[in-house]
């Protein structure tokens, strides 16, 4: 039993891929046979129930949660309603006060989101540039990356003031050192025959990078990118936690201070689908690389 | 005839923590223009690490090299490299594969371009310039790797085991239509191979290495009394076998004291 268990996962995912060659591929071949159609079927089939599945789940969770609220069976006051945070969203709406929060803990994250890429592109480059230099700063990347950057944050507010600035550098603190070290890696790992043809062409080192390194490390570039957002994501939340007088992390940490559970709910809500567009613009930017290479 | 390039006494070793590993060790010979040379020796002799000293990639840590009767270093005779290994890229069609030396010499011009269109049209890749090189056969993908060489226009074609990693009957169909593309070029070649069948075909000289620390156990000239010289109608001479067994003597004989 337990290996058809631990197998469909991968069959899946496989199916997946596949049948996306396949769909764009079936138009021109008309004379499918049979087994080819039956396989079709079982991966629309299984596409199906996954997405059912998905919406079912959601929908399920939300009424329970209503109804259950509605009912007493919890206390509403505390766990709010799904009801609850959809009015308390419109009001916020009719105000405007919520987009200036939404839009704050968005500007912030895209601000360190970008230098994070920026700067670990660069330190990337530069330590890969110099073994030497890498080889000494390993330790200190090391310590940095797996230190909790929750703790920096009071040491930036004393250091930085309560602004805007401290939050977007909150925010890059929880990314930048596992960004730069796992491209770092990445970009170790391009094969040294593949650089070694640069050389054989004339080339220099500079070409290794732009020629192959570079190059090859895109596809490690993008999935280092959808790490980070989320990360700068939980960094500039931590520091909105303490520094500040608008965004999300403001509204959670002043609405549980006042008991507002609606306004706490809803902002976690909100968070949530703010996570799943960032990350679902990246994956758009993959897809584009993807189709283009 | 003045030699295309002279090496004299090369030694080379490998260091580490542990030691010192003697790769090469006091080799001399020269190659004249317009020749195919192959070095053949047990794998793991040093034979790919004397073509990245001729190449200018390593130093050798004795000896001299010299490229028309100038210093290495002081050269610029073209040195084209063929690697084991095509390593087209695959984030680039065929077409920007067969530049990327020109692109990395700054020699990308419309007369180097249409040189390239022209190649490509020559060894039956023009429909593929386009193409991304995965959408190729091996034999296909080593050809546009020559390309890539060729248009730098070499004097001097180092190829390192070149055809090893395509299977057989790719590797004899390439491995001839490769030797005689070089051929009709006029270019010097030097191949590095294991595959004594190889070196016989295409050669007209091999230099046997011995094992690490390699020096040359033996040189043996090639001639073939054939009126169509090319790779295949050399495998089917009576001299192939009695080269094949001479070499394969030589090498084995080597082997024996370990």
């Amino acid at each position: 039993m337990k290996p058809t268990y631990n197998r469909s996962p991968e069959d899946t995912s496989s199916d997946n891929k596949t049948s996306g060659n396949i769909s764009s591929g079936n138009i021109s071949s008309g004379n499918m046979s049979s087994e080819q159609i039956r396989y079709l079927k079982r991966v629309k089939r299984h596409r199906i129930t996954v997405t059912l599945s998905r919406i079912f789940i959601l929908i399920g969770f939300l009424l329970l949660w209503e109804f259950s609220s509605d009912y007493g069976l919890i206390d509403s006051f505390i766990f709010s309603s799904p009801s609850r945070i959809a009015a308390c969203f419109m009001t916020m709406a009719e105000d405007r006060s919520i987009f200036i929060h939404l839009w704050t803990t968005l500007y912030e994250t895209i601000v360190s989101f970008l230098l994070v890429t920026v700067f670990g592109i660069l330190t990337a480059v530069l330590l890969w540039c110099s073994n030497k230099l890498s080889e000494i700063l390993d330790p200190y990347l090391v310590v940095l990356n797996s230190l909790p950057k929750s703790a920096l944050a009071p040491l930036l507010i004393v250091w930085l003031g309560a602004t805007q600035k401290t939050i977007i550098v909150a925010g890059m603190s929880v990314a930048i050192f596992g960004s730069i070290l796992s491209l770092y890696t990445s970009f170790m790992s391009v094969d040294e025959e593949d650089i070694k043809l640069i050389y054989t062409l004339g080339g220099n080192k500079r070409h290794a990078l732009t020629k192959v390194v570079l190059p090859a490390s895109i596809p490690a570039i993008i999935s280092n990118m959808k790490v980070n957002i989320g990360l700068c994501l939980v960094g500039v939340i931590i520091g909105e936690f303490l520094a500040a007088r608008k965004g999300l992390g403001y509204l959670i940490i002043y609405s549980s201070q006042v008991f507002k559970m609606d306004w706490l709910l809803m902002s976690i809500v909100l968070l949530c689908i703010m996570a799943m567009v960032l990350y679902a613009l990246i994956s758009l930017l993959e897809r584009y690389y993807q189709k283009r290479v | 005839m003045e030699s295309i390039l002279e090496l004299k006494n090369i030694s080379y070793a490998y260091h580490n923590l542990e030691g010192e590993t003697k790769a090469l060790s006091d080799i001399s010979f020269s190659i004249a223009p317009g020749e195919f040379a192959a070095i053949v020796g047990p794998s793991g002799c040093g034979k790919s690490t004397l073509l990245s000293i001729i190449a200018g990639l390593l130093r050798p840590e004795q000896g001299e090299i010299t490229i028309r009767g100038m210093p290495l270093s002081d050269s610029r005779t073209n040195i084209g490299y063929m690697l084991q290994h095509d390593h087209l890229f695959e984030w680039r069609t065929i077409y920007r594969n067969v530049l990327l030396g020109l692109e990395i010499r700054h020699e990308l011009s419309a007369a180097t371009k249409a040189k390239a269109d022209e190649l490509l049209e020559l060894y039956g890749l023009k429909r593929f310039s386009n193409a991304k090189p995965s959408e190729l056969s091996g034999g296909m993908r080593q050809r546009a790797s020559l390309i890539r060489t060729l248009i730098q226009d070499p004097e001097l074609l180092l190829l390192d085991e070149p055809f090893s990693a395509l299977d057989y009957q790719t590797r004899l169909n390439v491995g001839d239509d490769i030797g005689q593309i070089i051929r009709q070029t006029g270019k010097t070649a030097l191949l590095v191979t294991h595959d004594l069948s190889e070196a016989v075909s295409l050669a007209d000289r091999v230099f046997i290495l011995t094992q690490r620390p390699a020096t040359i156990a033996q040189t043996v000239p090639i001639i073939f009394d054939l009126e169509e010289d090319t790779p295949m109608k050399r495998r089917n001479a009576p001299e192939f076998k009695t080269y094949f067994n001479l070499i394969w003597k030589e090498l084995n004989q080597d082997e024996t004291h370990i």
